[in-house]
């Protein structure tokens, strides 16, 4: 019994002494400069990369950090993890240490200016992570572009499921209106099809009408909402899921038979409007919104009527517009998810938001955490990446994923990030020495 | 006429699937306040070892073996493979329960409908794996008579199944109303907290439920796999959903409730079918069910009361 403990007691001292030497590293590194190492690591790939992954018998760069080579040629494990190695976690953690300093002080003097500067400089730079980084391959971009869309329909998920504790079953449903709708305006303005005939507008314009197409598919969706919310006045809980429910099968159902929808078969060919940089705005632009509105009086008054609906309606929370709002809202998002998504894929049918459509999203919430747009982030990514990487698994990844959200659920009933609060603001600041949120961070 | 009563019997017997998968969700439902999303896939799996028992059961040959008639030994193969397959299934049910749902007990119900989800897609998927994707047919364990009465063809196979689904809906419903063990499930279904306190298991309450619903949802399997022969791993799906649909619209706790609301679905389902185009079969359905929904929100025979919402 004595030598178990103290064998577990110096690995705890090992593994606290990691951790403060990490900590004690790492605590003065800004945001900033995390996002000038990696790149400088997503250059390096793009300029050495395709010669180192030949030297060192990859073939290719890995495409996803080495994993989905791994799993499927184990021979070339060590390769993959010295291409990382060498690409980016060396260059990463050494670099971010070295500018931190510079950062710091870039930080701290664009934090002189308006947020809206500090925040567009950071975004800036991650867009061109992100675009460097996808530039390598189409399947990266195809991956990045999906997972960004997870976001977008996980965190309207989590205003209705986290924060105002329904849970609703209704997102594919949603998600099917937006697609729809939105594809419908594309298709019949922009492209000539043999269903729909020739463009009625000149198809250069397309790119620029996108977005109305987009806000068209989330009214759409919002107006479908309606159907579900309106119950939603009378009853709670789970009879609501099961109405929930019932709308999502009424919406595919509706889809199948609508035969200007082509029915079954799906509609096609929707041009290709979504790209990488309409889908990061997209997504960057329903993170600040949603993070916007749960923060809000509004926001906090769907927690009022989660806790207690009584309770709140006491507490002159209007509880019915309350709820209508926030289904309305949530809806309106997943319907723009779900535009991007049929211009992303470039075909929709009916099955595509069928009830696995659903097991997915509920899994990305659930798994991310609920009442928590940082939780939602880490889900619909976490899962996305996952979901990719363990391909070459074929059937036994719709095994190890349930398990893997199994032990989750067991270990972390609430998800991984759940009840916390996202400031995009806090993130941007300087971490100088000597500042409290170093402690408060670190804590 | 002769058509609306054809539909009739058709109906009842689709309905006997629903309401026997129904009864499983309803009895979880009514008395841990758990969605168990896996019970559709349990039945599944029901058929699944509905359709190795008899088989294997054929391949023995036990009437031979005694010297009975062909007919009375396909009733016995019929009859031990549903009682082999309910107590087989019993124990997948437990399983599901012991890794899916225990471990949560005291985590938001919403957890505990993921676990389940995720069962159901391991269950899915194992069977894909181990199985293949071919689909597998189920031997003929009753020779298909058809009779006509009043100009409407009834097939013995009907009868069977339907009288089948009654017998065990009121077995179930007897069960629950006069045994100790049914007390012992109304009780935790009327208050949670207290009964622990009176020396009730809740485990061991939680074990019969899942046991009890998931016996059921075997011998559904098996009279599906006698009605329609052809078995494929995600045959549970909509089933499963339809049926958690007929068994809140039942009513929480209601036995009785959930097999009526099944058969209603069935009836539903079938009308609907006949006289619409039959891709129009869910759109309507459920819309009906959205109807009844909005105007009686607790179901048929459940009483209104305030979901506790342990987030």
């Amino acid at each position: 019994m004595g030598v178990t403990s103290d064998v577990i007691r110096t690995n705890q001292n090992i593994w606290t002494r990691a951790r403060g030497w990490l900590r004690a590293t790492y605590a003065h590194v800004p945001l900033l400069a995390w996002l000038f190492a990696s790149l400088f690591s997503v250059l390096l790939e793009t300029f050495v990369g395709i010669p180192l992954a030949r030297a060192l018998g990859l073939g290719k760069i890995p495409a996803l950090f080495g994993v989905v080579l791994a799993l499927d040629k184990p021979a070339l494990i060590p390769g993959a993890f010295l291409y990382l190695l060498v690409i980016y976690a060396l260059p990463i953690s050494i670099l971010a240490r070295l500018v931190a300093g510079i950062a710091n002080r870039l930080a701290a003097w664009l934090m002189t200016f308006p947020v809206i500067v500090t925040a567009i400089v950071h975004l800036g730079l991650l867009y061109a992570n992100l675009s460097l980084w996808a530039e390598l391959s189409d399947y990266r971009d195809l991956v990045a572009r999906l997972a960004m869309i997870a976001i977008i329909v996980t965190l309207s998920l989590n205003v209705v499921n986290g924060y105002m504790g329904e849970f609703s079953c209704s997102h594919p449903g949603f998600m099917a209106l937006g697609a729809y709708a939105a594809s419908f305006f594309t298709i019949v303005l922009f492209v000539d099809e043999n269903r729909f005939g020739a463009p009625l507008l000149p198809p250069g314009w397309g790119p620029f009408m996108f977005p109305i197409s987009l806000i068209l598919g989330g009214i759409v969706a919002a107006l479908g909402a309606l159907l579900v919310a309106i119950p939603s006045f009378r009853t709670r809980g789970d009879y609501l899921a099961i109405i929930s429910l019932a709308f999502m099968f009424i919406i595919k159902s509706l889809f199948e038979n609508l035969e200007v929808f082509g029915g079954a078969r799906g509609l096609s060919n929707q041009p290709n409007y979504a790209s990488l940089l309409v889908v990061f705005i997209w997504t960057i632009l329903s993170i600040w919104i949603i993070n916007n509105f749960v923060r809000s009086t509004l926001g906090k008054a769907l927690n009022a009527v989660r806790d207690g609906e009584l309770a709140a309606s006491a507490m002159t929370v209007d509880t019915r517009r309350t709820k209508m709002t926030a289904f309305l809202f949530a809806a309106f998002w997943a319907g723009v998810g779900g535009g991007l998504l049929a211009h992303v894929i470039r075909y929709i049918n009916p099955d595509t938001f069928g009830i696995r459509k659903l097991a997915e999203v509920l899994a990305m919430v659930y798994l991310g955490g609920l009442n928590s747009v940082t939780g939602s982030i880490v889900g619909a990514v976490g899962l996305s990446l996952i979901g990719e990487a363990l391909r070459p698994l074929e059937i036994y990844k719709w095994i190890i994923i349930p398990i893997m959200l199994i032990l989750i659920m067991i270990f972390r009933p609430t998800g991984l990030v759940a009840f916390t609060e996202f400031d995009p603001v806090s993130l941007f600041r300087p971490r100088m020495e000597n500042r409290k949120e170093v402690d408060h961070g670190a804590a | 006429m002769q058509s609306i009563l054809q539909n009739l019997i058709n109906a009842l017997q689709w309905g006997s699937f629903y309401a026997l998968i129904a009864l499983g969700y309803s009895m979880v439902y009514g008395v841990l306040m758990l969605f168990n999303f896996a019970h559709g896939d349990i039945f599944m799996v029901g058929a699944y070892i509905g359709f190795f028992v008899s088989t294997g059961l054929l391949a023995l040959d036990l009437g031979g073996l005694i010297g009975l008639p062909d007919g009375v030994a396909l009733g016995l193969v019929l009859v031990l493979t549903l009682i082999i397959s309910m107590l087989l299934n019993t124990l997948v049910g437990m399983l599901v329960e012991r890794i899916g749902y225990r471990p949560l007990r005291s985590a938001p119900r919403a957890s505990a409908a993921i676990t389940g989800l995720m069962l159901g897609i391991i269950l899915e998927t194992g069977n894909l794996a181990i199985f293949g994707a071919e689909r597998l047919s189920f031997p003929t364990l009753i020779e298909s008579q058809t009779f006509v009465l009043a100009g409407v063809s009834v097939t013995n196979k009907k009868i069977l199944i339907v009288l089948v689904s009654i017998l065990l809906t009121l077995a179930l419903h007897q069960f629950v109303r006069r045994t100790k063990w049914g007390m012992a499930m109304r009780a935790m279904a009327f208050d949670y907290v207290v009964v622990p306190l009176m020396g009730i298991s809740i485990n061991s309450i939680a074990l019969l439920t899942f046991g009890l619903g998931s016996a059921l949802a075997a011998a559904a399997g098996i009279l599906y796999g006698v009605a329609y022969p052809v078995l494929d791993p995600y045959m549970g799906i909509l089933f499963g959903w339809k049926a958690f649909v007929a068994a809140i619209l039942g009513g929480r706790g209601s036995i009785l409730g959930a097999g009526l609301a099944g058969f209603m679905l069935g009836f539903i389902e079938i009308f609907v079918a006949t006289i619409f185009p039959s891709t129009m079969r869910n759109l309507i359905a459920f819309g009906i069910i959205l109807i009844i929904l909005t105007f009686r929100p607790h179901g048929f025979f459940g009483e209104p009361y305030s979901a506790q919402l342990r987030l």
